[in-house]
C-alpha cells in the first residue's frame, strides 16, 4: 500500500487523511445544519472521498501483483489466448473476444512478444514480460471501487453508504484476487460496473433530457453494453438489467399525458440508436477486428466451415489446389454443413453394449483427425484394381450409389434399424465389415443439393447428401454430444425423416487422388454475416458442451453467497506459494444478512406506504431510495445470481462476483437507510449523531480488521496448509470446506 | 316459536341442468367402454407396477413424482379386489382375468369427466356468460388428446382435475370475498383451495406451477386488501393468518400426509430398497431387516463389519479385497504397487467383512467391557479372510489415475512402508465425541499420512479390467474437494469378534449375525430420505421413440400411438383435437395483441372498453394465459425426456381462452348488429368444424372401430405424425 502512495502526490495526501477522518467534520456540520439528522455532507468532501478510495483501491490491486511470477488458474487459457491475438493465429474459445483481444493490446503495447507457450498452471514465466497484462487487469479491477462508489452516491445521496461499498469492494480478498490475474472477469466487471454506472448517471439527468449529458451517458450505457456482451455472454444479464430499466423508464414516460407522441418517439428513437443500435455496431465492429487480426491458422480451424478455414493463411484450404471432381479411389474427409458441425470420423471403438449394435463407432469430430479420412468406393469393387494406377479414372457422379470406406480401419459405412444411441427416433450409423467387405447395408446414394442427374461432384463446393439404400433413411449429424464412451464426439445417425436441413448435408473438403490434376481452387467467400453467425452457434455450442462429469465435485450456486468453498488459484503444496479466492467471509456475511434485511425492509416500507401511513419527509426520503435505489440493486443482483440455477454447464465460485458487487452496493445502501431510520428514532441529536456516525465506523472498522486478518488469502501464502494447527491461517479457517 | 305448524315445510332445489347434461355428457365420454381394450396401454405398463407393488405392500421409488397419484390408482385396483399379480412387462399384454381392468380406470375416467362441468363453473365464476361457460365445456368434451388421457391408467387427467378445481375453488372464495368474509362458505372454499394445490402437487410435481399461479393471485388480491383503508389492521392480520393457514399450512400437512400414507402402506422390502440408506433398508420387512436385526449397535475396537458406500448409485457396493493383486503393470504401460486388490464389490460376499483394530494393540476382538470407536479415532481396518491392511500410498490408481491406490499391504520388503493408519470421521455426528454407530453412522475414512479420503471411484459405469473380475475402484482421493456420497461409508452388518485364532475366525466370518438390538427411523428421516431420493434420483436423460419437445406441442406436431390390436389394426393415438388446438393458439395470441393495445392506449388515457369489461379481460386472462404459460413455458428448462401429454394441463388453460376471448370480441368488437350476427354464425360454423374433426378422430381416440390402411392413411393430416399402418 505505501508503494503506491507517493504516486498520488503530496498535494493528495491531506485530502486522503481528511476523508478518512470524515465523520469528524461531519458531525459538526450536521448539529448547525439539521439537528440530529444526518444531512448531506459538504461538497468538498466528495471529491476527496472519491480520491480516498480510488487510492486505496489501485493500492489493494496494485500491490505483490507480480507475485506468483507463474501461472496461475485460467491465465493459462487467456495469457495464452493473448498470445494468440499478437501472434494472429486463429483460435476457438466459448467467450466472445473481447476480452482476449484487450488483453492481448495490453501484452503488446507493454512489450510481450507473444513466445510464453502459457502450457499449464505453475509454468515460470522466466524473462517474459507479463505485468502488462496484469496490470492491464488490475486497472480495470482498480476502477470497479469508484464506479461503485458513485453509482451508491447517485442512488442513495449519501456518502457513508457509498464509503461503506467502497470499503467493502477495496477490502474484500475475492475481488482483489479476482482482479489480480489474466482473467476476463475484471474486464467483464469493468464493464458492467460501468453500464450501471452510466444508466444511473443518465437517470438523473432525466429532468433535462436531449441534453449533451443525457446523450453522453446513455451512449456510453450502450458501449458499456456492448463491451460486456463482448468479454462474456454473461454479459447479457448486465443487457437484461438496462433493457428491464428501459422499459420501465419508457412506461413511465408514455404515461405523462403532458409529453406528445412525437416527443415520446423522439425518446423511443434515442433509446433505440444508443442502447440496440450503437450497441450492436460496437459488438460487430469487434468481431470484425478479431477476424481481421487472427488470419493465420491455428488450433480453432476445425470448428469452422470448410469455406470460412479457406480464409485463413497457413490452413491446408488456404489458395488450395485439390483435384476438383470427386472419383472413386479417391481419399476424403466430409464436412456436416450444420453451424459447428464436424468431420464424418469413425475410431477403433465399438459401441457399448445395449446401444444399437456392437459395431464400430462412427461420430462427427471437430478436429483434423486421420481418423476423419474416407476412402470412395463402388458398390461392388475390391481395393486391387483402384490402387492400379494404369486403370482409368471414373469419376463420382450423382445419384451413383457408393460405398464410404474407413481409411484407417478398413470398415464401411453402415447403417441399420437400430435406434442410434442419442437420437432414438433415428437409426444407428457404425463402421461394419472387414477389409472392405461388408454388407448390402453399406450402400449409400451420394445426390447434390439442387442438380440434375449424371453432373459431377465437386469438391467443397457440393453439398451433397448421402441416403441410406436399403432403409431409405439419410447420412446427418444430430449436434449432441456422445458420452464418454463416444469421448464426446458428436453423434452421427441416418435420419428416416426427409426434412432438409444442413444436419443432413455434408460437403467434402480435403481430396487426395493422385491420379488426378491439382487445380487451384479458390472457395466461395464467406459473407461476415455468415461468417459472424457461424462464430457465435459454435461459441454457443463450445458453452452448452462444457458440461460437469457425473462424479465430480462441483460449485453450486448456493455455495456462493455464503462463501462455501474457494478457487485455488496457485500453489497446492506446503512449500508453494498459495492464493486463495475466496471471499472476506465477514463482508460476505453482511452482505448476505444485508438481503434478508433489505427484504424486511423493503417489505415494511411498501406495506407502510400502501396503508396510508403519513411519513415525515425524511422517511419520505429515505423509502424512496429504498424502494427504488435499493430495489435496483436488488434486482441486479437476482439477475446475475438465480439464472445460475437453470445452468447446466459446469459452474465456479468466480461467476457470483458480478451479483456479488450488486450485493454490495445494496449493503451500503440498507445499512445508511437502517442507520438513518434508527437515528431518526432516538430525537435526542447527540444520541442520534452519536449512533449513526458509531454505526459506520464499527462497519468500517470491522471491514478493515477482517481484511487485516484474512489479507494473506490474496497476497499470498506460504507455510503449513490451514488444516495444520501450526499454520498461521489455521484459527481463520472458520468452515471445514475452506481449503487454503 | 311453532312458526313450522303455520307454514309448510317446503324445499326448494335449483338445479342448473347445464351442469348436470355436461356432466353426463362427460361421463359418457369418458366411460364408454372403459374396458376396452383389454390390454396394456401405454403408460399403463409403468404405473401397473406400482399398483401392484401397492397391493402386495412392497417398498419402492418413483422418482417421476410423489405418491398421491399412484396410490389413487392403488386405490382403484384396491377397490376392483385386484391381488397385484400381472407382469407388467410390455405394452399391448392382454391383461388376465384377475386383473379388474375397469375399476383400475375408473378413477382417471371420472376425474377427466368431471373437468367438463368444471370448466362450466370457472368461466362463470369468472363473470362470464352461460353462453361462453357452455363453450368452454363442450371445448373440453370434444378435446380428443383429454379423452384419450382420461380413458387409461395415466395419471394427467387426475391432475387436470384437481388444478382446476383449485381454479375454482379460489374464484368461489375471491368472489365470497366482497360480501361475506369469514362465513362458512368463504371458509370452504378457502380450504378446498389449499387441498385441492396439495392433491394437485401430490399427484405431479407439475402441479406446483398452478399452485405457485394461485398463490401469486393470492398475494396479489391481498395486497390490494392491504391498501384498502376501510379495513382495520386486526381484520387485515385475520385475513392473512386465514390465508396462511389455508394455503400454505394445509398443503404442506397434507402433502406430508400422503408420505404417510405411502410409506405405512409399504412396509416390505422390494427391489428399490438398495437406493436407499442402510437406516432405511433395515426399517422395511424382510431384506437387510432380516440381517441386521439384533446387531450391537456400537462399533468397537475388534468389531467386525461390512462398509457400504453411501451413494449406492448405479448400484450398492461394500468394500471389499481378495487375494488377487494389482498386475505389476497395467495395458497402458503404468507401474502398480502389485499389492493385493481393494474393490467395491456389489454383491455379498464373506470377503466383505473387516475388522476394526486399535493400532496400538495387536488382539483383533473386542474387550469386555467393548471399547467403543468415536469421531476422529484412529483405527487400522483389518481385512477378514486375509488379515491383510488397508492400505493407501502415493501410487496412481489402476483407473484413476489422479487419485492414490488402496491396496491390502503385503510386505515384499522393499523400501515402500504400511501406511494403514485411518482416522474415523463421523460425517452426520452431532458432537466431536459421537460413537461410530452401525447403520445410523455415516463415516469417512481420512489416511493419516496423506490425508487422502477412501471413496468408491468406480461409479462411471468403468469397472476395472479382467484381472480385478470387473468389480468397481476404490482409491484414495488427494484433495477432500468437499462432500460427496461416493467417500462416505455405512457399516452394514456388524458384530463384535470373539474368535482370537484365524481359523476360528474364518468360521465366525461365514456365520450370519445374530444379536439383539432392533432400530426404527422416526417418519420425518424417513421422509426427508425418500424426498431428497425423488427429487435427485435421474435416470438417464434418454429420448424416447415417442417423446418430442416442447416446441412441437403448440402446433401439434407430434403424436403418440398408445395402442395398436395385433390383428386388426384398431389403435388408440394421443392426438388432440385440430381445430381446438390452433383456435386456442390464436385466442391466446388475439389475447396479447388485443392487451398490449389497450395497455398502451389505457397508458394514454384512452379507455376503449368499459372500466369493468376490462377488469374482467385482466382477471380471467390473467388466470388462463397465466396458466397456460406457468405450465408450459418450464418445460423449455426442464432437462428430461419430455412428451406430448406434458402440455395437456397448459393446453386446458388455453381452451378455456377461447370462450372468453370470443365473448369480448362479440361484445366489444362487434358494435352492429349485422356484425354481431354475423360473429355468431361464425361461431356455429367454427363449432361445427371442431365436432367433425372430433368424429372423425374418434376412432383412433377410443381404438373402435378399425380403420383401413387408406382410411388411417387419410388421418395422417400432418407428416410428422407417427400413425401405424399394418403392411399386409
Amino acid at each position: 500500500m505505501r508503494r503506491a502512495r507517493p504516486g498520488a502526490g503530496a498535494s493528495r495526501m491531506p485530502a486522503a487523511g481528511g476523508g478518512r477522518a470524515e465523520p469528524g467534520p461531519l458531525r459538526q456540520r450536521e448539529s448547525r445544519q439539521r439537528p440530529g439528522r444526518p444531512a448531506a455532507p459538504p461538497a468538498a468532501a466528495r471529491p476527496a472521498a472519491l480520491a480516498l478510495v480510488t487510492i486505496l483501491s489501485f493500492a489493494s490491486r496494485f500491490h505483490r501483483l507480480a507475485e506468483p511470477s507463474h501461472v496461475c488458474w485460467d491465465e493459462t487459457h487467456f495469457g495464452k489466448m493473448g498470445s494468440y491475438y499478437i501472434n494472429r493465429t486463429f483460435f476457438f474459445d466459448v467467450h466472445p473476444p473481447l476480452g482476449k483481444m484487450l488483453i492481448g493490446l495490453a501484452g503488446y503495447l507493454s512489450g510481450y512478444n507473444g513466445t510464453f507457450p502459457f502450457q499449464k498452471p505453475g509454468d515460470r514465466y522466466e524473462q517474459h514480460n507479463y505485468m502488462g497484462m496484469r496490470g492491464f487487469c488490475a486497472f480495470l479491477g482498480s476502477c470497479l471501487v469508484p464506479f461503485a462508489y458513485l453509482t451508491v452516491l447517485e442512488l442513495s445521496k449519501s456518502l457513508p453508504a457509498a464509503l461503506l461499498t467502497a470499503f467493502i469492494l477495496i477490502f474484500d480478498t475475492g475481488c482483489i484476487t479476482l482482479s489480480q490475474y489474466i482473467l476476463l472477469d475484471p474486464i467483464l466487471m469493468f464493464f458492467l460496473m460501468g453500464a450501471v454506472l452510466s444508466m444511473v448517471k443518465c437517470n438523473s439527468c432525466a429532468d433535462r433530457p436531449f441534453s449533451a449529458s443525457w446523450w453522453f451517458w446513455l451512449s456510453l450505457t450502450g458501449m458499456n453494453l456492448a463491451g460486456a456482451m463482448g468479454v462474456k455472454f454473461v454479459g447479457l444479464f448486465v443487457v437484461l438489467f438496462v433493457g428491464l430499466n428501459t422499459i420501465s423508464d419508457l412506461w413511465d414516460l408514455l404515461g405523462d399525458l403532458s409529453l406528445s407522441l412525437v416527443m415520446f418517439g423522439k425518446h423511443l428513437l434515442a433509446r433505440v440508436l444508443c442502447l440496440i443500435l450503437l450497441p450492436l455496431a460496437f459488438y460487430v465492429t469487434m468481431f470484425a477486428v478479431h477476424f481481421t487480426v487472427l488470419n493465420k491458422s491455428g488450433p480453432g480451424d476445425g470448428f469452422f466451415s470448410s469455406a470460412f478455414q479457406s480464409q485463413l493463411i497457413g490452413n491446408n484450404l488456404h489458395n488450395i489446389s485439390i483435384p476438383e471432381h470427386l472419383a472413386y479411389g479417391s481419399v476424403v474427409t466430409m464436412k456436416n454443413l450444420r453451424m459447428a458441425g464436424g468431420y464424418l470420423h469413425s475410431h477403433w471403438h465399438l459401441y457399448p453394449e445395449g446401444v444399437g449394435a456392437r459395431q464400430q463407432q462412427v461420430t462427427a469430430y471437430l478436429h483434423k483427425d486421420l481418423n476423419n479420412l474416407w476412402i470412395i468406393k463402388k458398390r461392388y469393387s475390391d481395393t486391387a484394381d483402384l490402387s492400379d494406377p494404369s486403370s482409368p479414372v471414373e469419376f463420382v457422379r450423382h445419384g451413383d450409389i457408393i460405398r464410404l470406406e474407413h481409411k484407417e480401419t478398413s470398415r464401411n459405412l453402415h447403417s441399420h434399424r437400430h435406434e442410434a444411441p442419442l437420437t432414438k427416433k433415428h437409426f444407428q450409423v457404425t463402421g461394419y465389415g472387414i477389409n472392405g467387405t461388408g454388407d448390402s447395408n453399406d450402400f449409400w446414394r451420394i445426390e447434390v443439393m439442387g442438380r440434375k442427374a449424371e453432373k459431377l461432384i465437386k469438391v467443397l463446393r457440393s453439398q451433397v447428401q448421402l441416403t441410406h439404400v436399403a432403409t431409405g433413411c439419410i447420412l446427418g449429424s444430430s449436434g449432441k454430444t456422445l458420452p464418454k464412451w463416444g469421448w464426446e464426439q458428436v453423434e452421427v445417425t441416418c435420419t428416416p425423416y426427409l426434412k432438409r436441413s444442413p444436419n443432413s448435408l455434408w460437403n467434402f473438403e480435403d481430396h487426395i487422388n493422385p491420379k488426378l490434376p491439382n487445380i487451384s481452387l479458390d472457395v466461395l467467400k464467406p459473407s461476415f454475416v455468415e461468417i459472424l453467425l457461424e462464430s457465435h452457434m459454435v461459441m454457443i455450442r463450445g458453452n452448452s458442451g462444457l458440461k460437469p462429469k457425473d462424479n465430480e465435485v462441483t460449485s453450486k450456486p448456493w455455495h456462493w453467497p455464503v462463501n462455501y468453498q474457494g478457487l485455488r488459484f496457485s500453489g497446492v503444496n506446503e512449500t508453494d506459494y498459495r492464493v486463495y479466492l475466496l471471499g472476506n467471509p465477514v463482508i460476505w456475511w453482511l452482505n448476505l444478512v444485508t438481503i434478508g434485511l433489505y427484504l424486511l425492509i423493503a417489505v415494511s416500507t411498501a406495506v407502510a406506504l400502501k396503508r396510508g401511513v403519513q411519513l415525515t419527509s425524511e422517511l419520505k426520503e429515505l423509502s424512496r431510495v429504498v424502494l427504488h435505489g435499493g430495489a435496483q440493486m436488488m434486482l441486479g443482483w437476482l439477475l446475475h445470481y438465480l439464472p445460475f440455477f437453470m445452468m447446466g454447464r459446469v459452474l465456479y465460485f468466480h461467476h457470483y462476483f458480478p451479483a456479488m458487487l450488486f450485493s454490495s452496493m445494496l449493503t451500503g445502501i440498507t445499512w445508511d437507510t437502517l442507520l438513518k431510520f434508527c437515528a431518526g428514532l432516538l430525537s435526542p441529536s447527540t444520541t442520534a449523531r452519536k449512533l449513526y456516525g458509531g454505526g459506520f465506523l464499527a462497519l468500517f472498522l470491522l471491514i478493515v480488521y477482517s481484511f487485516y486478518l484474512f489479507h494473506p488469502l490474496s497476497y499470498g501464502m506460504i507455510g503449513p496448509m490451514a488444516s495444520d494447527p501450526s499454520s498461521p491461517m489455521a484459527g481463520l479457517r472458520w468452515m471445514d470446506s475452506w481449503e487454503f | 316459536m311453532l312458526g313450522f305448524l303455520k307454514k309448510p315445510v317446503a324445499v326448494t332445489v335449483e338445479i342448473n341442468m347445464n351442469l348436470v347434461a355436461l356432466t353426463v355428457m362427460g361421463l359418457i365420454s369418458r366411460l364408454w367402454e372403459l374396458s376396452y381394450p383389454r390390454a396394456v396401454v401405454f403408460d399403463e405398463v409403468y404405473y401397473g407396477q406400482f399398483v401392484s407393488l401397492y397391493m402386495k405392500r412392497i417398498f419402492f421409488v418413483d422418482d417421476s413424482g410423489p405418491p398421491l397419484g399412484h396410490m389413487l390408482l392403488a386405490l382403484g385396483g384396491y377397490l376392483g379386489g385386484f391381488d397385484g399379480n400381472f407382469l407388467w412387462n410390455r405394452i399391448g399384454a392382454e391383461y388376465g382375468m384377475n386383473v379388474p381392468v375397469w375399476s383400475l380406470r375408473l378413477l382417471p375416467a371420472l376425474a377427466g369427466a368431471l373437468c367438463v362441468p368444471l370448466a362450466y363453473q370457472i368461466l362463470v365464476e369468472l363473470q362470464f356468460s352461460h353462453c361462453a361457460a357452455l363453450g368452454a365445456a363442450l371445448l373440453i368434451l370434444l378435446e380428443n388428446s383429454l379423452i384419450t388421457q382420461s380413458r387409461f391408467m395415466l395419471l394427467e387427467s387426475i391432475l387436470i382435475f384437481f388444478i382446476l378445481l383449485a381454479v375454482l375453488s379460489y374464484l368461489k372464495f375471491y368472489n365470497l370475498q366482497r360480501h361475506s368474509s369469514f362465513s362458512g362458505s368463504w371458509w370452504f372454499w378457502l380450504l378446498l383451495t389449499g387441498v385441492a394445490c396439495s392433491c394437485a402437487v401430490g399427484v405431479k410435481y407439475m402441479g406446483l406451477f398452478t399452485y405457485m399461479l394461485l398463490l401469486a393471485t393470492a398475494g396479489l388480491h391481498f395486497w390490494h386488501m392491504i391498501g384498502d383503508q376501510n379495513l382495520s389492521n386486526v381484520s387485515l392480520m385475520c385475513h392473512f393468518l386465514a390465508r396462511g393457514l389455508a394455503l400454505i399450512l394445509i398443503p404442506v400437512a397434507m402433502y406430508l400426509s400422503f408420505f404417510y400414507v405411502h410409506l405405512a402402506l409399504l412396509y416390505r422390502s422390494g427391489p428399490h430398497d438398495q437406493i436407499m440408506t442402510s437406516a432405511f433398508q433395515a426399517s422395511l420387512e424382510g431384506g437387510l431387516a432380516r440381517i441386521t436385526q439384533g446387531q450391537p449397535l456400537e462399533v468397537a475396537y475388534g468389531s467386525q463389519i461390512t462398509l457400504r458406500n453411501v451413494l449406492g448409485k448405479p448400484m450398492q457396493c461394500w468394500l471389499h479385497s481378495h487375494t488377487n493383486t494389482y498386475p505389476i503393470r497395467y495395458e497402458n504401460g503404468r507401474g502398480s504397487s502389485h499389492q493385493q486388490q481393494v474393490t467395491c464389490y456389489p454383491f455379498k460376499d464373506v470377503n466383505n467383512w473387516w475388522i476394526v483394530k486399535d493400532p496400538g494393540m495387536q488382539q483383533l476382538v473386542v474387550s469386555n467391557p467393548p471399547r467403543p470407536v468415536r469421531h476422529g479415532h484412529i483405527v487400522q481396518l483389518v481385512h477378514g479372510i486375509t488379515t491383510r491392511y488397508l492400505n493407501t500410498h502415493d501410487v496412481a490408481a489402476p483407473l484413476s489415475p489422479h487419485s492414490q491406490e488402496v491396496s491390502c499391504y503385503i510386505d515384499y520388503n522393499i523400501s515402500m512402508p504400511a501406511q494403514n493408519l485411518w482416522r474415523v470421521e463421523i460425517v452426520n455426528r452431532q458432537s466431536d465425541t459421537d460413537v461410530w454407530k452401525t447403520i445410523l453412522s455415516e463415516v469417512r475414512f481420512v489416511h493419516v499420512n496423506t490425508s487422502a479420503v477412501l471413496k468408491a471411484s468406480g461409479f462411471l459405469g468403468a469397472s476395472l479390467p479382467e484381472w480385478g473380475y470387473r468389480q468397481l475402484e476404490v482409491v484414495g482421493e488427494k484433495l477432500s474437494k468437499g462432500y460427496h456420497q461416493s467417500m462416505v461409508w455405512n457399516v452394514e452388518e456388524h458384530r463384535y469378534g470373539k474368535s482370537q485364532e484365524q481359523k476360528e475366525r474364518e468360521v465366525e466370518l461365514h456365520s450370519p449375525t445374530q444379536m439383539d438390538i432392533s432400530k426404527n427411523l422416526s417418519f420425518m428421516a424417513k421422509f426427508t430420505e425418500l424426498q431428497w431420493k425423488i427429487l435427485t434420483l435421474k435416470n438417464e436423460d434418454t429420448e424416447h421413440k415417442y417423446s418430442s419437445s416442447a416446441l412441437d406441442w403448440i402446433t401439434m406436431d407430434t403424436n403418440i400411438p398408445y395402442w395398436l390390436h395385433p390383428t386388426s389394426g384398431a389403435q388408440i393415438h394421443l392426438l388432440g383435437n385440430v381445430v381446438t388446438w390452433a383456435s386456442a393458439n390464436v385466442a391466446a395470441l388475439v389475447y396479447a395483441c388485443l392487451s398490449l393495445w389497450y395497455l398502451i392506449r389505457r397508458r394514454r388515457k384512452i379507455h376503449d372498453i368499459p372500466e369493468d369489461a376490462w377488469q374482467l379481460w385482466v382477471s380471467a386472462g390473467g388466470m388462463c394465459v397465466g396458466g397456460w404459460a406457468v405450465n408450459y413455458l418450464p418445460s423449455f428448462l426442464m432437462e428430461k425426456t419430455l412428451f406430448l401429454y406434458h402440455y395437456l394441463p397448459a393446453l386446458t388453460f388455453q381452451i378455456l381462452l377461447i370462450p372468453i376471448v370470443l365473448q369480448h370480441l362479440g361484445d366489444h368488437l362487434c358494435r352492429s348488429l349485422l356484425l354481431k350476427s354475423m360473429f355468431s354464425a361464425l361461431i356455429v360454423a367454427w363449432f361445427s368444424s371442431v365436432y367433425l374433426v372430433y368424429r372423425t378422430f374418434s376412432p383412433v381416440t377410443y381404438g373402435e372401430p378399425s380403420l383401413s390402411a387408406t382410411e388411417l392413411k387419410d388421418l395422417r393430416w400432418k407428416d410428422s405424425w407417427n400413425i401405424l399402418i399394418q403392411k399386409q
